[in-house]
């Protein structure tokens, strides 16, 4: 039954319960209370939703259910990648003398959904030193700052856990790839 | 050493680390050879330059909403940001704009793919 209605209507209640939150964060405490204005900020949330959805836009690019809640625990990770290329980035602007060596590198994405590509190339754009210029089938196209900021093997990674929180057909490419990375490292040594 | 000292502490360290940042991008995108390299210095101020000082705003706020809102900023900065960098770096590519390459900084000789 939960199952029926989560297949049915599933966009639909998760983006009243996000919206829902929103104007409970939004709105603050002395409204929560307040009968009138909660019946208000219920309707408007509704209304909403069902413009949304008579609009045709909770598809799954409007409401990208898939990416949850793998997202979440990725972000925290992007936050410490993006930190520390940014300290490699400041390094190279405050030195006396310039020490570039730009070049340019075709990174593979593996990403079978849409979002999933969007997600991967946002990721790399976001992390300063690296800045994605085009796409191509199956591989994104990136502008590095120095050499050891263009190194494949971390763009990789990153891919790989993009891949990881991109729908049930990523979780299970990531899981095999995982384990093929494991028994390299069980062979090479 | 109460409480309220420590997130003062706190949020103005935040406050000059993030100018910091934003100093040494502005720098960086006035020292940098080409417009591609350029958009690199860029991204620090987008990133951490524009969290930190948010973060701190945070700290110094004394109500939940504005921390929200703040909240929000920060991540409205970060979906949007690598979105117009990106339109401008493609715009740049597709319209035949070569980048300086390599550890002599010379633009290439051959034409490459596109």
């Amino acid at each position: 039954m939960v199952r029926f209605i989560l297949k049915v209507a599933g966009r639909q209640i998760a983006l009243i319960m996000t919206l829902g939150l929103l104007w409970l964060c939004l709105s603050g405490e002395e409204h929560w209370a307040n009968s009138t204005l909660a019946v208000f900020g219920l309707a408007s949330v509704l209304l909403c939703v069902w413009l949304a959805d008579r609009a045709g836009m909770l598809d799954r690019e409007g409401v990208p259910t898939r990416i949850f809640p793998g997202i979440l625990g990725y972000m925290f990770w992007l936050t410490i990648e993006i930190g520390k290329a940014n300290l490699i980035v400041v390094a190279h602007a405050l030195r006396p003398g310039l020490k570039l060596s730009p070049k340019m590198v075709e990174v593979p994405a593996h990403q079978t959904s849409d979002i999933g590509k969007t997600i991967f190339a946002n990721s790399i754009t976001l992390t300063p030193g690296t800045v994605s210029v085009d796409l191509h089938e199956g591989s994104i196209l990136v502008h590095a700052l120095t050499e050891e900021l263009s190194d494949p093997a971390g763009m990789n990674l990153m891919g790989h856990k993009v891949c990881a929180l991109d729908g049930p057909e990523g979780r299970d490419w990531a899981k095999q790839k995982q384990l093929e990375r494991a028994q390299q490292r069980q062979v090479a040594p | 050493m109460n409480g309220e000292l420590i997130l003062d502490l706190i949020s103005w360290a935040l406050f000059l680390t993030g100018g910091l940042f934003v100093f040494a991008g502005s720098l960086g995108m006035l020292r940098f050879p080409d417009f591609y390299t350029r958009i690199h210095a860029a991204g620090v101020t987008d990133t951490f330059g524009s969290e930190l000082i948010l973060l701190a705003m945070a700290l110094q706020s004394d109500d939940f909403t504005t921390v929200i809102k703040l909240f929000f900023i920060a991540l409205f900065l970060l979906l949007t940001s690598p979105v117009s960098t990106h339109a401008i770096a493609h715009s740049a590519w597709v319209g035949g704009f070569n980048p300086l390459l390599g550890k002599k900084l010379e633009y290439p000789e051959e034409e490459l793919p596109r």
